[in-house]
């Protein structure tokens, strides 16, 4: 058996997702690679070769990469495929993205986002928003499989394993990236974060978000959003919580503002300490929460800030 | 241009799934059905194309017993010119889906297909990436805004670090993210004109496609419960909680 896992990366960092990711391969057993597609990622497949677990880096550097766009990796992910019983990779917007389009070049069925290794054909995913855990066993001689990065301890660190340079470069004539415009933030990534602190469309309009971060940066939290929020146009997509948002298990979840809809208790309901903020005492989110506070946001806010 | 929508009939967004006593599955005996909200939005997109004049047809197709039939009336209700059901019994993967659709785009060379990113049942987000590889098409997944001209599609998708923009050259598979549009309801007018539009029935098995199960469903569960919480009087008693007894903040 051998493992593969397509390593997430964005700026030319390695992301935390990944050592995640492989904790779930070694579970699987076996031998564990890494495969960090994109342009200029020395500095990722370094980082990678230090993931506790992980046997060798495979690199394909190059421009067609550099955007990540499934046609292409899906296609270097297919040629590199035969040698593994295993493909993995981070249920991610990019792991979602591409996995699925090399599952069915390799005519394979895919297990999406499991949250749990039972054995090498056997996980466990949610399904139905999270109100029902799946076991499911996969009967394909290949298995390719997004992860559930929040289920799942990142690996320790190792010395570094080798790090292969592969001279492969795949282009399509069908796709060609545009622009991105990225959030830019000082603050941890949502999916990293210890605490994060979500604001719903009880927090009225976008400016009103500016009362989470006196919080958020006394307790270095990273800063959520119902989807309600974000399509008042509160925030920005990025910040969405949720079935079919991000998903989060922190430390510690606080929720202002917001009601508990199942598609929102699906994306934060695996956080260790939660902490409710609304003026409803029926809001459904109570049910979720180990501490609630029945209160006004707009008094209890500033004043939680200068508690901290 | 010829747009296809694939939808699928699933649990109402609003009802909460129960797992059977013998761990079997969900129960969905008597429980509300929909259209899957993504493919909602999937409908939307292809009849704002439609009344822009770049959509000449929107097909509107699903896979299923013959129950789906229900929402592909709603998808004529709301503007879609005809229907097709695939017809069959069997339990689905995505993969299945996606080859069957691979087929239906083969017959009827869509130059666009829309497709919902996820179905919230089981939430697998495979099926448009899928069908994207089966018919050699580019994809442009959970797209947020669509622009088609001048034989490409202008795809901003919803990512983790913000939003993207690829450019696709037609044919193309999209898939909906939730800010995509915001579906219009049927009107009843509609809705009784929907009766009379064209509904064709193809039988799965008809279309030369393996639908042999390759996942088993060994049982299902219900989530861990949470402990119940207790409801705090005032911020000062939060934060000493969650200091000492939680231990999350010092
Ligand atoms: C296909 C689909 C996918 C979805 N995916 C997601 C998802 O990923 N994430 C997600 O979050 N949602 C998702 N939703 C939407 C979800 O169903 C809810 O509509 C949404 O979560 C509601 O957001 P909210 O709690 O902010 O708003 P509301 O439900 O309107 O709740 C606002 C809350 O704020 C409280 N409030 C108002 N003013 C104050 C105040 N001054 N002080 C204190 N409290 C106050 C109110 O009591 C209320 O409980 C999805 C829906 C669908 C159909």
């Amino acid at each position: 058996m051998s493992v593969l896992v397509i390593a997430e990366h964005e700026h030319g960092q390695l992301k935390p997702e990944t050592a995640k990711v492989v904790n779930a391969a070694v579970a699987i057993g076996g031998d564990v690679e890494v495969l960090v597609a994109g342009h200029n990622v020395a500095d990722v497949a370094n980082s990678a070769a230090l993931i506790a677990g992980v046997n060798k880096v495979r690199v394909a550097d190059s421009a067609a990469f550099e955007h990540q766009l499934a046609e292409n990796t899906a296609d270097l992910i297919v040629e590199l495929a035969s040698s593994y019983s295993h493909i993995l990779a981070s249920a991610s917007t990019t792991g979602k993205n591409t996995l699925p389009r090399v599952s069915a070049l390799l005519d394979k069925s895919q297990v999406s986002e499991i949250v749990g290794v039972v054995d090498a054909d056997t996980f466990k995913r949610p399904i139905y928003a999270g109100n029902a855990i799946a076991t499911v066993k996969s009967n394909e001689s290949q298995k390719v499989i997004t992860v559930r990065a929040s289920a799942f301890d990142a690996q320790v660190e190792q010395g570094a394993c080798e790090v292969e340079n592969l001279s492969l470069s795949m282009d399509n004539a069908l796709s060609a990236f545009v622009s991105v415009e990225q959030t830019e933030s000082e603050r941890p990534e949502l999916n990293a974060a210890p605490v994060v602190i979500s604001g719903g469309r009880g927090m009225q309009n976008g400016e009103n978000f500016a009362l989470l971060n006196g919080i958020a940066d006394k307790l270095g939290a990273a800063i959520g959003a119902s989807r309600a929020a974000v399509d008042a146009g509160f925030v920005p997509n990025d910040m969405q919580v949720g079935q079919t948002g991000k998903i989060v298990a922190p430390d510690l979840y606080i929720a202002v503002g917001i009601s508990g809809a199942i598609q929102h208790l699906a994306g934060m309901k695996d956080s260790k300490v939660i902490v409710a903020i609304n003026k409803d005492p029926d809001a459904p989110i109570f049910q979720v929460a180990d501490y609630g506070l029945v209160a006004d946001l707009f008094d209890v806010l500033p004043e939680l800030e200068a508690a901290l | 241009m010829k747009v296809l929508v694939p939808i699928k009939r699933v649990i109402d967004y609003n009802v909460k799934a129960r797992v059977k006593p013998d761990n079997s599955d969900v129960d969905l005996t008597n429980v509300k059905m929909a259209m899957n909200p993504f493919c909602e939005i999937a409908v939307e997109e292809a009849i704002r194309l439609k009344e822009a004049g770049t959509a000449s047809e929107v097909i509107a197709v699903s896979i299923g017993d013959k129950a789906c039939q229900e929402q592909l009336r709603t998808a004529l209700a709301l503007g879609a010119d005809r229907a097709i059901h695939i017809e069959t019994d069997a339990k689905l993967e995505s993969l299945h889906v996606a080859k069957l659709l691979a087929k239906l785009v083969e017959q009827e060379q869509p130059e666009l297909v829309i497709l919902g990113k996820q179905s919230i049942d089981s939430d697998n987000n495979q099926t448009g990436q899928m069908l994207a590889a089966l018919t050699k098409r580019s994809q442009g997944t959970f797209a947020s805004k669509v622009v088609i001209e001048a034989g490409k599609a202008q795809v901003t998708r919803e990512v983790d670090g913000g939003l993207q923009t690829v450019s696709l050259t037609l044919p193309a598979i999209v898939t909906t993210d939730l800010r995509l549009n915001e579906p219009r309801y049927a009107s009843l007018p509609n809705i009784m004109k929907a009766k009379r539009k064209p509904l064709d029935v193809i039988a799965a098995d008809s279309l030369g496609v393996d639908l042999a199960p390759r996942i088993e469903l060994v049982k299902v569960e219900e989530p861990a419960k949470r402990e119940a919480g207790v409801i705090v009087e005032s911020v000062e008693e939060l934060v000493t909680k969650l200091k000492t007894e939680a231990k999350v903040i010092s």
